[in-house]
């Protein structure tokens, strides 16, 4: 079937079957890499994206449910005023390792904020509960979304 | 792993012609006279601009090295972090052997600093040495009066830039010995606001790892494997991936280990693989059940030891006042990087292949491609590629995954690149475990509380005998990775006596971050813990007591002391409880407190994990605080809750939802503190973890429940 979709601002037409996660559409197909695979079971949340404007499970988000849909990941998600702000604080702290699950946890810290621009230590934990970084960077995670907290409200 | 320290010739500097200056280790070994001919590998290159560039001998999966190897060459050359750029080095053992490795090129065991400090100081420093003599000779003044600063030549009152100087420089015969920066001249090196290399492009989504190969024309191939592990593949029906869009082809593997799918894209090649039906063999497969290979390691701590680990007599025991025992039980982990595992081939226009891998030891699958598509090595190319994690999965003595790629690679026609994926499920249940180990702990104490007699016996698998390392790890039958961390222990204990069984491989197993450490660790700190009581005397102190006047107990004193001050030992706000240990592994010392609140009926919090490390000279701070912070999550997250099980061989676990990671709130707060020193540096991507889970069960310990038999949760304890 053709799907219809809007990925970072660009319009694509994409032939894909019924059932096809978004996952292998956007990096397969459309060959933007910065979206990961860690677990296919929407588990880890390395595969996080934004549909119209919120963070979803691109593994578990299905082709045909995304028909006319606005995609945004993390190749684009610096352009907005919240994604600049994580991707500085991140820079600043230095948040990463291996850096294999940071695009979903940046897109995970990126919705949050834009519904919560300062949240607590708990709001934190409980929203960004489902993206795993086996490297174990929670502490930097934490502090890198309240020092973007910090640069928004500047 | 501690491994022996094989150091060849050292640094030999050349200089090549034209406009790229480069410096580093001739295959002879020989010193280059900045000839047009001589061959280099090396580890900087500089041009014409003035940008250099540090060639990385060691992979980049998180801990650090792409950053702390460029700082020691920005600090010898006199350069900004801002000037410099990394690449990582080809496979060739000959000039990028790990130090420790006996000749096979890899990361490991915590080296990658310690072996490389000296050889990347002595490449900067050459390198600054033939660009200062060509601008001495440039302005007609002497070397000695010129320094590179932030990548300016200045001095005698003239000011340029080094690349000015590079075409010159190249011509130049660099020193044998060049002279080294003084630890008070670093700038970088120790400078806690140096930041990483790797930050910027791991937060916007352009960094490259060997998950995101794409080759024009490249096929995906996913492998179905047996369920129990040693299973042969008997017969497939691929009658049904046929009707799957993007199916190529199936077919066995020539090592009748598993099923190739051929596909065009990952998302065909996974439906395929689903679709296919597979008879297997499994006559020679595992079949016993995890409870079953435990019981026979809880049965191998009984009766003699097959080996004498420290060949020391037994202390008096039966003139103990008391005896405290405890056995403790470590079950099967996986490793699950972030990154599944995956790996890319293709066919090179010479007849050759490159391998595109995130490869932690790029000499075995090197030579293992060589052998199965039977090529000569200098045919074989490696592009290493940054690594999502590995905490060891990555750094396989054969080779596992890039085996299986070849093998794919060897039955197509070879004109195709193949690009092998691993899924997570394929990841948690494909072995290569940290393997399950026993021990069991006998200790008698004098009517005063002193110790008389340590009798600590270990059981478990050898993870080294019949690898390409047996022959450096295992000496008269001991596997030294069994019982690194007992056997070697910086603590004075009398009448210690260590004795060790091996049991039957269960199931194929490999290091896993911090090898034996993960298991000796636990049951030392915890002991120390429940022996400390048992004679009335605080954890600390008594740990204290039994640290002497050797080189390694006063540095390992010190951590003790240090996270005791800083963690608020014996202070714990009202409703928390706190616990402590010490843990020398790969030469670093770590202490660490953790402060917990709740209880095991209710559910345990941890609240507050207050770190104290002395790793020698800590090249990038910030770093490493980052490895203690990562290895402390490592260590805590997977005796929460984590175990492989087998039923009738059958892995029990498949993705993480059962196999469930540390999340962002099991875990508080994560305070590092690093001792200034002057010693060489050591490790610093394990040495975080040992210490880390005998802590939190000594915190645990302190409100009832003595944990011995991991994960956590199998001894009742709850978590919040």
């Amino acid at each position: 079937m053709t799907i219809n979709l809007k990925l970072n601002g660009v319009e694509h037409s994409v032939d894909a079957e019924p059932g096809t996660p978004l996952l292998w559409v956007i990096r397969d197909e459309l060959k933007l890499t910065g979206t990961k695979f860690g677990c296919g079971v929407a588990s880890c949340g390395a595969c996080t994206v934004h549909v119209d404007g919120e963070p979803a499970r691109s593994c578990q988000t299905f082709i045909e449910d995304v028909e006319g849909a606005e995609i945004t990941t993390i190749e684009t998600i610096g352009d907005t005023p919240e994604g600049a702000a994580i991707q500085q604080a991140w820079k600043e702290l230095d948040v990463v390792q291996c850096g294999y699950c940071q695009s979903g946890q940046i897109m995970s810290a990126v919705g949050l904020l834009q519904e919560n621009p300062k949240p607590s230590v708990e709001e934190i934990n409980d929203y960004m509960n489902g993206n795993a970084c086996r490297c174990a960077t929670y502490q930097r995670i934490r502090a890198g979304i309240q020092r973007a907290s910090e640069i928004l409200e500047a | 792993m501690t491994l022996k320290t094989s150091r060849r010739g050292f640094l030999k500097s050349a200089a090549a012609a034209g406009a790229v200056l480069m410096v580093g280790l001739r295959p002879d070994g020989a010193l280059a006279a900045g000839s047009e001919t001589a061959q280099l590998n090396p580890f900087v290159k500089i041009n014409d601009q003035g940008r250099v560039v540090a060639i990385i001998k060691h992979f980049e999966k998180g801990q650090g090295p792409a950053t702390g190897l460029s700082t020691l060459i920005a600090e010898e050359i006199g350069v900004t972090m801002d000037q410099i750029d990394y690449e990582f080095a080809p496979s060739n053992a000959e000039l990028y052997a790990n130090l420790f490795f006996g000749g096979f090129q890899g990361t490991g065991g915590s080296t990658a600093m310690a072996n490389s400090f000296m050889q990347y100081r002595q490449a900067g420093a050459a390198a600054r040495t033939v660009i200062l003599e060509a601008a001495a000779q440039a302005w007609g003044v002497e070397a000695g009066s010129l320094d590179i600063v932030d990548g300016m030549v200045t001095g005698g009152g003239q000011s340029a830039p080094l690349g000015d100087f590079v075409a010159a420089a190249a011509q130049l015969e660099a020193p044998a010995e060049p002279v080294l920066k003084t630890p008070e001249q670093w700038r970088l090196i120790g400078n806690p606001q140096v930041r990483r290399l790797d930050s910027e492009i791991k937060g916007n989504g352009t960094a490259m790892y060997a998950m995101d190969v794409h080759l024009p024309n490249q096929m995906v191939v996913m492998l179905a494997r047996p369920e129990q592990s040693g299973g042969l593949v008997a017969s497939f029906d691929d009658s049904e991936a046929k009707s799957i869009k993007g199916f190529i082809r199936a077919a066995t593997l020539p090592n009748n280990a598993a099923v190739a799918v051929y596909a065009e894209n990952t998302w065909a090649a996974m439906q395929s693989r689903d679709a296919l039906s597979v008879e297997w063999d499994l006559s020679a497969a595992e079949t016993r059940d995890s409870t079953q290979i435990k019981d026979e390691i809880l049965a191998a701590l009984e009766g003699d030891a097959e080996y004498n680990v420290t060949k020391t007599e037994a202390g008096p025991m039966d003139q103990a006042a008391q005896v405290v025992e405890k056995t403790f039980y470590f079950p099967l982990l996986a490793h699950a990087p972030m990154e599944p595992l995956t790996c890319t081939i293709e066919a090179n226009e010479d007849g050759g292949v490159t391998l595109h891998d995130g490869a932690q030891m790029p000499t075995g699958p090197h030579m293992a491609l060589a052998q199965i598509l039977q090529l000569p090595m200098d045919k074989v190319r490696i592009n290493t590629m940054l690594a999502g994690g590995s905490f060891g999965r990555r750094a396989t003595p054969n080779a596992d995954y890039q085996v299986e790629a070849a093998l794919a690679f060897a039955i197509t026609d070879r004109t195709r690149p193949v690009k092998l994926v691993w899924s997570r499920e394929d990841d948690v249940r494909g072995g290569m475990y940290r393997p399950a180990f026993g021990h069991k702990v006998k200790v008698g104490l004098s009517a005063e509380g002193e110790i008389l007699a340590w009798e600590h016996r270990i059981a478990g698998q050898s993870i080294m005998k019949g690898t390409a390392f047996e022959s450096m790890m295992v000496h008269d039958g001991i596997d030294h990775s069994s019982v690194e961390g007992v056997s070697d222990t910086p603590y004075t204990l009398p009448g210690f006596r260590v004795g060790l069984t091996d049991t039957q491989k269960a199931t194929s197993t490999l290091w896993w971050r911090s090898v034996g450490h993960t298991h000796t660790g636990y049951a030392m700190e915890a002991m120390m813990d429940l022996v400390a009581k048992a004679a009335g005397r605080d954890p600390v102190e008594f740990r204290l007591a039994h640290l002497g006047d050797s080189a390694d107990a006063k540095r390992k004193a010190a951590v003790l002391k240090l996270a005791a001050e800083k963690g608020n030992w014996g202070n714990a706000p009202a409703g928390r409880s706190q616990g402590i240990a010490v843990h020398k592994s790969f030469g670093s010392f770590v202490a660490e407190v953790v402060e917990i609140s709740g209880n095991p009926d209710d559910g345990v919090q941890i609240e507050k994990v207050t770190c104290a490390v002395d790793c020698g000279i800590a090249v990038n701070p910030d770093v490493v605080k980052a490895q203690i912070e990562g290895g402390v999550g490592y260590g805590i997250g997977h005796v929460m809750r984590d175990e492989i099980t087998l039923t009738g061989g059958v892995v029990d676990q498949s993705n993480f939802p059962d196999y469930e990671p540390l999340r962002i709130g099991d875990i508080g707060a994560i305070e590092t503190h690093i001792i200034p020193s002057a010693e060489a540096p050591s490790g610093i991507g394990e040495p975080g973890t040992p210490p880390s889970a005998p802590a939190l069960a000594n915190a645990i310990a302190n409100t009832g429940v003595i944990v011995a038999n991991l994960p956590m949760i199998n001894d009742g304890v709850e978590f919040a």
